[in-house]
């Protein structure tokens, strides 16, 4: 009877009374410079410590930049953040990837990399996409800095339990349609706020066949239909990924691990809220037109919608309103557009397996003339494998940028800023308007349609590049 | 926290769906390290033109809103970042109650956090409300948390749902921090019971 849901929540659940939400235990609580500075100076003046520095982790990726990080940086605002974070490990004594670590990288890339993420473990960060580790089967959400404040203070949360909505992942993705693709389409059918109040637990033979930086892509954009939960149950998949990471367990306590992990899975007769299903062979690749994550496409033969054709004044407001600030035209083919700007990287799309994907379509191509290119690895050790493998040659001789790792260009809080009236093909996760600089003009993609975008100067198909 | 009880004030209204908090405090404000002073660069992007000078057609640049502690708006308002800036712009800029049909899940935590109190009224209710509120200039709403009502002059009248222990703690102006450090044996009684789940692996790489 119990969903994974359930297990997980009621392992963590250290206070329960009616009338009032759960207190739950958190077992790994993920730090960035960011969101936690007002949280550790609350702390501060309430002269208050950290409960369990050995469960806080912290590294420094939004408003780092991915070239020169010469100290101090150049904008004084961004060293004092980055200043004040140092401080704070140094002070409160936990550990800190910073900007001359080798693991340094965008949180939600670094983390699971470390294996510091397992199955059935409570997980927050105050990142909305922290959704991401959903798919270690782990209960992972985003949270605000007073919650940090919280959390850092007594190691625990209040939260009220969502609803459940199942989506259930069926058939095979066809080469060339990536993850991306896949959550995109998801977002598609529910909407910007069909998830609120709701966890989304993805399952079937679909999601099986999926690689753990593929689920990941998937958890991590969740958050975009308002459910602030992905859940995966984690399977011989997410157990091969995880093993021998400097936190996972090791030996006699791994394969204990390992035997509790595989109870953690919904019961057959699980009952959701709602049930939706996605057929993975009948996917294209995508791209969002408008200005929520919602709004999106076949790049093949996709047009953006007319707003006159569609009957709802809301939807039809919006889709006006979206297409103003996208200076696009109604019915325009997507493959009529043309991209200045193409971003590879983020906590979506900036795992090992996403650059190659992006370098499989740029090898032997050339970036098309006016495009500029960013590559942000995902980490530091991302960065590292790719160069073994030659990545960075790859891309670079195809006329891309290969850069340090960081948050970059998805939200242009550091000097990768998306400028004003140019459009961006972009792996990141929001196509708000201003998102990733103020006036840029976002289409989300996946990493191979990214690559495609770069090669052909507009959006394209990119299976046309990759037999 | 501040306490709230109820409150009657001029309402002001934002026609526009899903208000990201990315709307309401841009990234570039997010590097800065106080907690005070964000409501001067609430809705920035919308509400300044480039050269700085208030945007005329923003809103809540209308004579006629300024001084508003409600706000009306659309769906979905505070989707996208998890973001506290957000919520601590509008608190910073004046507002105390915010009403729309449905907000996002993490905006909703990190108000009632900090004591704004978001109001969720049906879809039409908030149709019929804004349409009042833009008729006539200076209209006022009386938003009571303890008998969860919303109230205009005009026989506007409608009762809201609230979760009961966020209602008790704002209610009181209560640190839920202090409440949950008198939970300090429950916590460690946790710790010491289950180990092997949080402990999985070890805490410090290899």
């Amino acid at each position: 009877m119990p969903s994974l849901l359930d297990k997980i929540w009621d392992a963590h659940v250290v206070e329960q009374k009616p009338g009032q939400p759960d207190l739950l235990y958190i077992d790994r609580h993920l730090v960035h410079e960011v969101t936690s500075p007002q949280a550790f100076e609350a702390l501060r003046l309430a002269g208050r410590k950290i409960r369990r520095p050995d469960l806080t982790l912290g590294v420094m990726d939004h408003s780092v930049p991915t070239c020169d990080r010469s100290r101090p940086l150049k904008d004084p605002v961004a060293e004092a953040q980055v200043a004040f974070i140092e401080k704070n490990a140094a002070e409160f004594g936990f550990t800190l990837f910073d900007l001359t670590d080798p693991r340094q990288g965008v949180i939600h890339v670094t983390m699971p990399e470390q294996g510091y993420i397992l199955p059935g473990l409570t997980v927050v960060c105050g990142d909305s996409h922290t959704a991401t580790h959903g798919a270690f089967g782990a209960m992972a959400f985003g949270i605000g800095t007073s919650e940090i404040e919280h959390v850092l203070a007594t190691q625990t949360l209040r939260q009220a339990k969502p609803k459940l909505i199942s989506v259930e992942l069926t058939g095979r993705l066809p080469q060339g349609v990536e993850a991306k693709d896949v959550i995109l389409k998801v977002i598609n059918m529910l909407g910007v706020a069909g998830g609120t109040g709701h966890a989304l637990e993805y399952r079937g033979e679909g999601l099986a066949a999926l690689s753990m930086p593929a689920r990941m892509t998937i958890s991590n954009m969740t958050i975009e239909c308002g459910a602030k939960f992905g859940l995966m149950a984690p399977d011989e998949v997410t157990f091969a990924w995880l093993k021998g990471r400097p936190f996972a367990p090791a030996g006699a306590a791994w394969d204990k691990a390992v035997a509790q992990w595989r109870g953690l899975k919904s019961d057959p007769d699980t009952t959701y809220a709602r049930s939706l299903s996605v057929d993975l062979s009948a996917l294209e690749p995508r791209v969002t037109w408008g200005t929520n994550p919602s709004q999106s496409l076949s790049i093949a033969d996709g047009r953006v919608p007319n707003p006159a054709d569609i009957d709802s004044p809301d939807e039809r407001s919006a889709a006006e309103k979206a297409l103003a600030y996208q200076k696009i035209k109604p019915g325009t083919a997507m493959t009529d557009l043309a991209v200045d700007y193409v971003f590879i990287g983020s906590c979506t799309n900036a795992r090992l397996e996403d650059l190659r994907a992006a370098a499989a379509v740029l090898k032997g191509r050339k970036v098309a003339a006016g495009v500029t290119v960013l590559v942000s690895p995902g980490s530091g050790l991302v960065k590292a494998e790719a160069e073994k493998e030659g990545l960075d040659r790859l891309f670079t001789e195809a006329g891309a940028q290969w850069r340090e790792p960081g948050c970059s260009m998805c939200l242009g809080m550091n000097p990768d800023i998306l400028p004003a009236g140019k459009r961006s093909a972009s792996t990141s996760n929001r196509n708000f308007e201003d998102r990733q600089g103020r006036g840029g003009l976002t289409h989300l993609v996946s990493p191979a349609s990214a690559a495609a975008a770069a090669v052909a100067g507009r959006f394209v198909d990119p299976r046309q590049y990759v037999k | 926290m501040e306490k709230f009880t109820s409150l009657t004030a001029l309402a002001a209204v934002l026609d526009r769906p899903t208000v990201e908090t990315d709307l309401m405090v841009p990234k570039q404000f997010l590097t800065r390290i106080e907690r005070a002073g964000f409501g001067q660069v609430l809705f920035n992007n919308i509400r300044y033109l480039e050269d700085g000078s208030p945007n005329p057609d923003f809103v809540l640049n209308q004579p006629r809103f300024q001084g508003a502690r409600v706000l009306v708006s659309r769906e979905n308002f505070g989707c996208g970042s998890s973001r506290e800036h957000g919520p601590w712009a509008l608190e910073d800029y004046g507002f105390k109650v915010i009403i729309c049909p449905i907000f996002a899940d993490i905006f909703k935590s990190n108000c009632a956090k900090i004591g704004l109190v978001l109001v969720e009224l049906k879809a039409e209710d908030v149709d019929d409300l804004m349409r009042r509120v833009m008729a006539t200039p200076g209209y006022q709403l009386t938003v009571n948390l303890e008998t969860q009502t919303v109230r205009g002059d005009d026989g506007f009248e409608k009762t809201f749902d609230y979760d009961p222990f966020r209602k008790e703690m704002i209610l009181n102006g209560w640190d839920d921090i202090s409440l949950t450090l008198k939970l300090e044996a429950d916590i460690s009684a946790y710790e010491q019971t289950h180990r092997d789940l949080w402990n999985g692996g070890p805490l410090s790489a290899a």
